[in-house]
Formats: structure tokens, sequence, C-alpha cells
């Protein structure tokens, strides 16, 4: 027989069939996360789970992000004055943690809903604002992810259909709103963003759009994947191939010479820009594969400061949810572990499309950041494949024979082998106000999977 | 003395692995006593009995590390032998330096098309490794027991819907072009197709016909499919069978096909046969029952079909054999079909037959295994193998049930089985023949063992043979003639 077997099990049935001459590939088989057993069964029997899975593949990875427009949130999203966006699962402010609720003070302000951050939080408490997941609304936010009216997004549009995803443009690095700082300077920089940089690029992506067609997000993640970049702590080569884009049509638009060149020098300096894209690309990708009955791929992961949540394609928008985590890496100055908030934004959308930790093998430059070594980051995207639904073909890492990044989390698959998907992550200090405190590594909490699992079987037809 | 118990969260072993490790360590000098076990809510159990101290709240993901020392033995020195034996022979799966695979969705992935999956994981796990398989358009067989009937169907409705085929579960044995699958024969290539409900029935079939094929070339064997022991019942209703039959039947290298199961649901047995009827390749029917063929007339049957008279199937040792010491008759089996057939046969002869597998409800056994009258057990019966390996594996259940039976004055005639084979011990007969010789050591009870084995099996069929015939046995091929044998030696 020219075939192999696959054995899974005792190791004797595999040496009674190696004796035989024939080729055996070992499964490295172990018991799944406790409880989980017979969901397990009932999943892996489901008529349709096969297919819905193929399906939701094929979906998320038929979708190419365009970048369509730079909008203020109060005309693409009718965001009004006292509706606030934010990252992560719902929350009531009474639950929020240090950076989700500065950022929220420092947004009130932003808008003029009080004159003194400080002011906001009673406010708040009292119940006079709304909070609402930016995933209920088509977004995404790194961080704190706080979006108000009049902050500039990125507006992304799938052109096949017209589905579109939104996110707020970057801020740069240290004392920044999505790190829950909310100083005059954080205000002053965000107020600069809504008056010239986005005016400024909404322009260039308008002339760009409409004279050569609209950047390829997706496109520019592809090659960035080939750079270095793993689009979630490292987005260098993505930042400045976005600028190559559209610095002709800056320079040529509407903008003086000074704010153009202030636009340019601020995008220049901050290697986290791209990021911004590579995200409402991920979720626009992902979208494609909701709501498929039967499917375990998860569509999201998110993280509020307080909650971590997951979504699953087979069972609609329901959260599932448990306690953040804190982060372990490197930390900035004399921050330690004790000056680090659990887990904080929709950066994990990276993740759960297959880049950031899940390509940590294709950017050795920053796993010591993360505090890793390359052998690692190779290990860890190989692990990911172990929980994933399929490789993509067109995001691939060189370093590993082009292979395609691990895609689609299966939540069946992280309960039968009990590995966590690895998301790279920046911390943020604990007390409102602080900003950012270190990077690293950290992973959902592991409940998490076996809860929807349990929602997946309960959900299969009898 | 002193005890050491230590908890390995997170490590993992299979049962038959960690079997062999706590054997390893046990023979370490200085170690009394020495249990390596997952866990489960059996082996907490045994290690209580054991008289171990264990922490509360162990889950079946901690390993457990039991050991009773000599007060003078080094623990560091025993728990190195307890590392040795538990560290991974397994090397890499491929040259890369890749982690090994962690499902079989996984393995499939770097296999590639036509691998076929072996799964022997607990049977609570094993619909979900079976499903990566099916889906991903590869057959499966599964050897693990303890499968939720519903599961099983629900598994079955899946490859069906996938044109695929699930042999087990509980399927003990598998031939499959010709490489052979968890309990299996080496047996000689050829054109006969066999679809066994039955594992050790399929090996009985399976040794029978590589006989008789040592003097008629046409007579081999390259498929065997096993369905499993539950895929004739009412629940299951032939899903798996039909495939394999429709399978073999597609077949050009297949000119016969035969059909082997414990006592099947009648209405299944009947809706088979008229299927079968539609194929285009001749079905011969071994379905065991109260009057219907056993295992020998059915493989003299398909002999019969190629043309060939039935060969006188071999015995030794008949000259070690004299009267019945007693009244009745005790069997003892590893394989269930085998039991199953012997309690057919001598139910004609003894009437009534008490056993964990009874042939009517009112027979079955308590759960000490022992009656004032005819018994027949098997050691391979899931509520028996719970949480332990399988008799063909380990045989201590066996052995000391044996050497009970020995010493009842009632007991007339000992009847057992030895299965040799791929997947079986390595030397099965150095742990029966002993104790077949104690056993007679006080009166010489006659013991009659079928052998279920082949010239071409790894352990060899002779030496076997020849050693329980050493120990006072008298050894048949044919478990029918065997039990034959042992209810005429009882004047019956």
């Amino acid at each position: 027989m020219n075939t192999t077997v696959v054995s899974v099990g005792a190791d004797m049935f595999a040496d009674a069939v190696a004796a035989q001459a024939v080729e055996v590939e070992r499964v490295d088989w172990r018991p799944p996360m406790p409880g989980t057993e017979e969901d397990l069964a009932t999943v892996a029997t489901d008529p349709r789970r096969s297919a819905a899975n193929r399906q939701a593949v094929q979906a998320m990875l038929g979708v190419t992000a365009h970048l369509v427009d730079v909008a203020p949130a109060s005309e693409v999203l009718d965001l009004q004055p006292g509706q606030f966006l934010h990252a992560g699962p719902p929350i009531a402010w009474e639950r929020t943690s240090g950076p989700l609720r500065g950022a929220l003070m420092g947004g009130a302000a932003l808008e003029g809903l009080v004159d003194d951050p400080e002011d906001a939080a009673d406010r708040f408490a009292a119940g006079d604002y709304t909070l609402e997941p930016c995933h209920h609304r088509s977004a995404v936010g790194p961080m704190a992810g706080v979006v108000t009216p009049s902050m500039y997004l990125w507006v992304l549009e799938d052109l096949k259909t017209g589905r579109r995803t939104y996110c707020s443009l970057n801020e740069g690095l240290g004392k920044v709103l999505r790190y829950g700082a909310y100083s005059p300077e954080v205000l002053t920089k965000l107020r600069w963003m809504s008056e010239v940089l986005g005016p400024v690029l909404r322009d260039a992506v308008r002339t760009v759009r409409d004279a050569d067609g609209p950047v390829d997000v997706t496109g520019i993640l592809t090659q960035m994947l080939q750079m270095g970049d793993e689009a979630h702590n490292r987005n260098r080569a993505g930042t400045l191939m976005l600028l190559r884009d559209l610095s002709p049509a800056m320079v040529s638009g509407s903008g003086t010479p000074a704010e153009v060149s202030d636009v340019l020098r601020f995008i220049g300096g901050n290697d986290h820009f791209f990021l911004n894209l590579a995200m409402p690309a991920c979720k626009l990708a992902l979208d494609a594969a909701r709501d498929i009955p039967g499917s375990t791929m998860v569509v999201a992961m998110a993280r509020n400061g307080t909650d971590f949540g997951i979504q699953v394609s087979g069972t609609g928008n329901q959260w599932f949810t448990g306690p953040a985590q804190v982060a372990e890496g490197l930390f900035l100055g004399d921050y330690g572990p004790d000056d680090a908030n659990p887990d904080i934004g929709d950066s994990a959308i990276t993740e759960t499309a297959g880049i950031g930790g899940f390509a940590m093998a294709t950017a050795p430059a920053i796993v010591r950041l993360v505090g890793g070594t390359v052998p690692d980051a190779l290990a860890t995207t190989r692990r990911m494949h172990e929980i994933t639904l399929a490789e993509n073909p067109r995001w691939s890492v060189p370093v590993l024979e082009f292979q395609g990044v691990p895609t689609g989390i299966d939540a069946a698959l992280v309960c039968r082998t009990g590995i966590l998907p690895q998301i790279n992550t920046g911390m943020a200090g604990a007390v409102a106000g602080t900003g950012q405190v270190g990077a690293g590594l950290v992973t959902p909490p592991a409940e998490i999977f076996p809860a929807a699992l349990r929602a997946l079987a309960a959900a299969v037809p009898a | 003395m002193r005890d050491h118990v230590e908890i390995r969260t997170g490590a993992y072993a299979d049962s038959v692995t960690l079997l062999q490790v706590s054997r390893t360590v046990q023979e370490v000098s200085g170690v009394e006593a020495a249990q390596v076990a997952m866990a489960t809510e059996l082996n907490l159990e045994v290690l209580a009995q054991m008289g171990f101290d264990l922490p509360a709240d162990l889950g079946t993901g901690d390993m457990v590390v039991a050991l009773r020392l000599s007060d003078d033995t080094e623990l560091d020195t025993v728990l190195r032998a307890v590392d040795a034996a538990l560290a991974p022979r397994r090397e890499s799966s491929q040259e890369t330096g890749q982690a090994p695979p962690r499902t079989t969705a996984s393995a499939l992935d770097r296999t590639g098309d036509g691998a076929v999956v072996l799964v022997s994981t607990p049977g609570a796990n094993a619909v979900v490794e079976a499903a990566d398989a099916i889906t991903r358009g590869h057959d499966v067989m599964i050897f693990s027991d303890n499968v939720p009937t519903q599961q099983e169907v629900a598994l079955k409705e899946l490859a069906a819907q996938h044109d695929r085929l699930v042999m087990g579960p509980d399927c003990g044995t598998a031939l499959v072009d010709g490489v052979g699958l968890g309990f299996t024969n080496a047996v000689r290539p050829g054109r006969i197709g066999i679809v066994a409900a039955s594992g050790t029935g399929c090996q009985q079939v399976l040794t029978l016909l590589h006989t008789a094929g040592e003097e008629h070339d046409d007579v081999g064997v390259s498929w065997a499919l096993g369905v499993g022991g539950r895929d004739l019942s009412s629940a299951v209703a032939g899903r798996s069978t039909r495939q394999a039959l429709a399978r073999l039947d597609a077949d050009p290298e297949v000119d016969l096909l035969l059909v082997l199961s414990k006592p099947p649901a009648p209405e299944v047995a009947t809706a088979l046969e008229e299927y079968a009827a539609t194929l285009t390749t001749p079905v011969e029917f071994g379905l065991l029952g109260p009057g219907q063929r056993d295992l020998t007339a059915v493989a003299e049957a398909a002999l019969a079909r190629l043309g060939h008279h039935a060969p006188q199937w071999p015995v030794a040792g008949a000259e070690n054999t004299g009267a019945a010491t007693g009244d009745l008759l005790r069997g003892l089996f590893v394989g269930g079909t085998l039991c199953d057939e012997s309690m057919l046969l001598a139910a004609e002869a003894l009437g009534p037959i008490r056993s964990n597998i009874p042939l009517s409800p009112e027979l079955a056994l308590g759960s000490d295994l022992s009656a004032d009258d005819h018994t027949m057990i098997d050691f391979g019966d899931d509520a028996l193998t719970q949480g332990r390996a399988h008799p063909m594996i380990d045989p201590t259940l066996r052995l000391e049930q044996l050497a009970r039976a020995a010493a009842d004055p009632r007991t007339g005639v000992l009847l057992l089985d030895l299965v040799l084979g791929h997947g079986a011990e390595p030397d099965p007969a150095s742990r029966l023949a002993p104790a077949i010789a104690a056993a007679r050591a006080d009166r010489p009870i006659p013991v009659v063992v079928t052998l279920i084995g082949t010239d071409l099996d790894p352990q060899g069929l002779a030496a076997q043979r020849d050693a329980l015939v050493a120990a006072g046995a008298e050894v048949h091929l044919s478990n029918a003639a065997a039990t034959r044998r042992a209810v005429a030696l009882l004047g019956a």
C-alpha cells in the first residue's frame, strides 16, 4: 500500500503499523479543555460544520479592502454628541478600567461636553452619555478605541458588496488618548488631527480614489508581511507604503505647504500609523464570515480593558467574555507589571485575521520587543496553524517557505488543543491618564472558548 | 517504606504507554509499588486502593506519579527512571523540526490525500478525531470503545454525507489493502474481501483462510473492513457494513465477500441480506446466532465457493488432555466473538451458560464474574476495559480469573483463546503458559486453547503453540473445534 496511516491515541498501534513498513504520522493527542468533550462531539458531527467553515474561510479570503474615504464619525457613522464608541465587548461605566475611563473623559472634553476632562466622570456615572462597542458600528479602535463625533475615520470598502468598515486615525506613541491619557497636549494633538490631518488625508484619499482607483489596503498588507511587519506591533513598511501612495496627492491638494509638511512629518514619525488601516481591513474581511450557521470560526476578538470577548460566526452577535489578562513583555522607563492595565483594544482583530501574533514568524525584528527569540516566533506561527482552519494564500511568510498565515481561528480546535490565540499588544497604564507603559504578548482567558463551544453545540439541529 | 506522590499538570500519555511506564518503574530496585496514571476516576480509585494519599481536585488533565519506596532508596534515582520511561520515543514528524501535529486535522494537512486514520483515544474523544478524517475525505478506523451510540450514529451519518467509511467504533481489526490496523494477523493477500462487525471473529476467519491458502494459491485476503461491534444493532442499522460492502463490491480485485458478525438485530440482518443480493460480487454471510453456522463453517463455505475442500484444521497437544476434572466448563476469552461462538456451540450440549456478555439477559454474571455454573467471560468487553488496556495487551485480569477457576473443584475443563498478530503482546504465551502450568499443578484440568495466529505473525505461530503445549494445553486453530472438544471432554 502506498498510503500513509495517521495514528491518534495509543502509540502501540502506530508502532504496529510502522512495523509493517508503512509510513505513520503520529498525532500528539492530549485531552481537551475540561468539560468540552460532549460539546466537541456534537459540533464535530454537525453535518453543516465543514461546509460552513469552508464558506466562512472563503468569504473572508475573498474580501479586498480598499481605502475609499476619510471623514468625521458624525458624517459616516451618524455619531451624535454624547455618544461614545469604545473597544471590546459592551461595558458599563462602573466596570471600565483606567485607560478606557481616561480616554472617555478626554473624548468628552474634545467634543466640548465638559471643559475639564475630570468633570466628565460624574456625567458618565450619571448616565448622561451612551457607550457602545466600535464593533457594533462596523468599526474598530486600537487600545481604548474611543471614537467621538468629530474624529476623522478611515473608511474601507469591499467594492464587490459595498460593505464598509471604519477606524480612527493613529495618534502616535506615548501620551495619547487611546492609552488613556487626556492631558491638554493630548487634546491639542487630537484637535490638530481633526482640523489638519483629517482634511488633508480626506482630500488625498479622494484624489487618488478618483484618479487611479482607491488604495488597496489588503495589497499593502500582502507586501508588508514580506517586509518584516506583522501589522500589529510593527507597521513600519506599511506606513511608508501608504505615504508613497498618498503623498503626491497631498502635495498637490488644498493643504498649505506648512500643513502638508506637518502631516508628512507626523505620519513618517509614527511607525504605527498603518495599524489603523490594517485593523479595519481585517474587520472587513472577517465581517464577511459572520452569521454562517454551523461555522465555528471566530470572527472577532476584542478587549475593553476589563473583559476579553469573542464572537463566533455560528452564534451571531453574541459575545463570550472573560477577564482580560495582563500582558507579559517589556516595560517603558520605570514602569513595571504592577503599572499595567489588563489587555485592551480591538487590535486583536489582526490576530483574528491571521496576522499580528499569528504572523510573528515574519517579524523577527520585533521578537525582542515582546520578550521572545526568533525560534519562538517561528514556533508561535506554526502553533497557530493547529487552531486555524486554513492558510491565507495572499498573506504569506517568506521564512516559512511562503506558507500562508494561519487563518480562521476555530473555537473547537482551541478547546481540543488548549492552544490559545497568541496576541501581540501594547500595554496601557492602569491609572487613567498614564498612557503607554509597555508592549508584550497576551492570550485570551481560556474559559471563553468552551463557553462559545457550548453555544455552538446548543445551536446544532437535533 | 515511604510514599511519594507528585502531580504533573499538563503532562499526558495514553493509558497503554502509562501501563508500560508503571511496569518499568516497578522493576527498579527499591520500588515496592509504582503507578503512573492520568487522574481519571478509575485510576484515582486504583491509587486509593493501593493506599496512596492523593490531593483533592485532581482532573483528567493531571498525571499522577505515585511511588512506594523502601527506606534506603533514593527518590531521585527512581524519578529519573520515571522520566526516562516517559520520555517521548517519537521523533519530530518531519525533518523541518516542526512540532508534531496536535489534532488529526493537522496531521492530515501534512500527509495529504489517501491517508487512513486510526483512532485509539479514550472513547469520549474518538468521534471528534474521526470527524476530522471524514470531513477531509479520509476513511477512519476507530479502535476506541465506550463511544456513545448516539455519537456513533451521528458520525456514520456524517460519513455517508462525505462517502467515507467508518470502521468502528470498538473495531479491533482491519486489513486495508494489505496493511493491518489494530489487532490483525499477517496473512497472504488475495481476492477475498471481508466485512466484519467483530474483531476476533474476523481474525479467526483470516487465520483459517491463511492456513487453507498454504495449499491453494487463489485463497488470500487483502481487505478486511471492520465496522464496529454495534454496527448491526437496531440503532446503527448496518450503516458501515453497507458502505464497506459497496466499497468492496466496486473493487475489481475482490471476487468474494464475507460478512461476519456477532448476533445481529434480526431486522438489520434481513435488510442487509436483501442489500447484498443487489451486489455483483457474491456474499457469504457468517452472522453468529442460535442455529447459525460457526465461523469455521463460514470459512469452509468460502473455500467451497472457490472449489476447495476444507483442510484438516490443525490440533497440537491432544495427548496432554485427559478426562474432565469436574462437571463445569469455564471459558476465559480475550475475543468477544470467540466467546459468543463458544457459548452458542456449547449451549447446544450443556444448556445455559452464564456470561458477562450473556446470550440472554437472565444469564448475566455479577461483577465478581463467578457462578456455580458453566461460565464464559469476555475480558475484552467494554465494562472490563474501562480505564484499562485491552486483555490482548494486559492479560492480568484474565490470569487472575484463570487461577480462581482452577482452584474451583467443580471446574472440569478450561477453554481459552490466545490471539497473535500485529498489535498483540510480543510474546503472550510467556505469560499464559506458566499460568496454565500452575492451573494444572494440583490436578490435570484439561486446558483447551484456541490459538489465533499465522506463521507470518510477528510472534511466530509455532513458537507460541509449542510453549502452550509444553505447559500442558491442547491447542486448536479452529475455535469451533476447540469448543466441541471441550464439550466432549465434559462427557456431555
